[in-house]
């Protein structure tokens, strides 16, 4: 049974076709040649396919293309701006934060959605004080936010350094 | 996959009649446990009906004190609440605990209560299961069942109606430990039932998790006005430090006054069918110093019907001494961060 849906992607507004059993993420990996989201387990349990919907972090693997018609969609690819990469992605390169890169543009998108969670006030699983205003994004708190993007390389480390030097700490001692 | 329509209806009263009229049909909320199912062939439905807008995103405060939750609040949005962090921290916490910062954003208040479990057998269709195929039979009898209940499970000789699966919600624990309410508007009309008498054990139909019935839409979730609650807390042991499901887990909440117990309300997730109210624990801490050896107590009055498993691949007995150690631990730590 197909549905005709349009989503905003990088955007770049993309009419288009598609069974309703079809997820977001193969509409935009098989349908509109949108790439930058990999699909890892197609599960929801990897995060390699996190892309920003609706300006928030989430996982196309388990969103249905038809129950997002009018979306919007960001990947790591449209976080860029007039060609210059987003400060996520160039602190990645910076901190040598992956190896294989596979899961990469999953991890960027959840670290700069990590960045405007922590902006909002919204504590964590190890927040110390649930009802503080501000959090700080120390090693242990990126550790946690970013717990749903893994890495089979295990670059960890260098990840957890590369969205600290976004958020503006040194994410204390390693 | 089966192909299936997909429905957006206009109000949740069109949503409601349309599954009531027909059996192949279901609600699809925020999709993150739902679409998994169609991938894996555990749902099988062949129209899904879209209740995303239908049903309330807001967290509004009642005129008692308590708060009303919509069941379309996304988990993440539940657990940033300032006021839910404040007045009901177990709460936020164990939202908090679940899952990771993309499923939050995905998965509502009502789908979190109907999220099915994540025994391995049931999410498998090429094992028997008796929750997917009543009377087929429990692969999960003989197999591994780290993750499966040591509370209330059916446990047969025959093996027929055999369900030892646990309930896999975080979210559902502290709700359970404060009395929440379940609301619900169905093809008969609307109504709130306990979330305490929300969830069923297997008995003799390990098929049905909840008492919900045909059509039945989940429209919010009541927190009860609780001046415990504030000074509550959930803890949750897992394999891993984050993003996996729960060993076991509990919300805990506790008043004390000159060292004595004055009230108390545990709750316990990862060990039953549901989320589990641990009445008797609370019975004997309520007017019991506020020591260990209370705490143990209350654990061991609450555990004393466990049924743990063994099986050749290890079983699961290990969770009573596990259970025990957490609620005492979480306890003590509630008490002292009191003092």
């Amino acid at each position: 049974m197909d549905a005709t849906i349009t989503l905003t992607v990088d955007g770049r507004e993309r009419t288009l076709t598609v069974d309703t059993r079809t997820t977001v993420l193969d509409a935009l990996r098989e349908h509109l040649d949108v790439t930058s989201p990999k699909k890892g387990c197609d599960h929801g349990q990897c995060g390699s396919c996190t892309v920003l919907l609706d300006g928030r972090r989430a996982l196309p693997c388990l969103a249905l293309a038809v129950a997002h018609d009018g979306a919007d969609v960001t990947t790591a690819d449209g976080l860029a701006t007039d060609g210059e990469l987003h400060p996520v992605a160039r602190a990645f390169l910076d901190a040598d934060a992956y190896q294989c890169g596979y899961c990469t543009p999953g991890q960027v998108c959840s670290a700069a959605a990590v960045l405007a969670e922590a902006g909002e006030g919204w504590p964590s699983a190890v927040t110390p004080d649930l009802d503080a205003e501000r959090v700080t994004l120390d090693r242990s708190e990126i550790a946690e936010r970013m717990s749903g993007n893994l890495c089979r390389c295990g670059a960890y480390a260098n990840i957890v350094d590369a969205v600290a030097s976004v958020a503006g700490t040194d994410g204390g001692a390693r | 996959m089966r192909p299936f329509t997909h429905l957006r209806p206009d109000t949740a009263g069109d949503a409601v009649a349309t599954v009531a009229a027909d059996p192949d049909a279901v609600f699809l909320a925020g999709g993150t446990n739902l679409v998994d199912h169609l991938k894996l062939g555990v749902a099988t439905p062949g129209t899904l009906v879209d209740v995303t807008g239908l049903t309330s995103t807001a967290v509004e405060d009642l005129p008692d004190g308590g708060l009303r939750v919509g069941a379309g609040v996304r988990n993440s949005d539940l657990a940033g609440d300032p006021r839910v962090r404040r007045a009901y921290p177990a709460l936020a916490a164990a939202l908090l605990a679940g899952a990771s910062g993309q499923l939050r954003n995905m998965a509502t208040t009502g789908g979190n209560l109907l999220q099915r479990t994540r025994c391995a057998y049931f999410q498998d269709v090429t094992t028997p299961c008796n929750k997917r195929v009543p009377g087929q039979g429990c692969a999960a009898r003989d197999g591994w069942t780290r993750y499966h209940a040591i509370l209330g499970a059916a446990q047969d000789s025959a093996g027929l109606q055999h369900c030892v699966a646990a309930h896999p919600s975080d979210m559902a624990v502290p709700m359970l430990a404060f009395d929440a309410v379940v609301r619900l508007t169905g093809p008969d009309g609307d109504r709130a039932v306990p979330i305490t008498e929300f969830y069923r054990l297997p008995g003799d139909d390990p098929s049905r998790d909840t008492v919900l019935r045909r059509g039945e839409l989940i429209t919010a979730v009541d927190l009860p006005p609780s001046p415990i609650a504030a000074r509550s807390t959930y803890r949750k042991v897992r394999d891993r430090a984050s993003y996996a499901f729960a060993l076991v887990s509990v919300a805990a909440a506790v008043a004390v006054e000159d060292g004595t117990v004055t009230d108390a309300r545990v709750a316990f997730g990862g060990v039953a069918h549901g989320p589990w109210r641990a009445t008797r624990a609370e019975d004997v801490l309520r007017g019991a110093p506020a020591t260990d050896d209370t705490y143990r107590a209350a654990a061991d009055a609450e555990l004393a019907d466990a049924a743990p498993l063994d099986t050749d691949v290890g079983g699961n007995a290990f969770k009573v001494p596990l259970l025990r150690g957490t609620l005492t631990s979480t306890l003590r730590t509630l008490v002292e961060g009191a003092a």
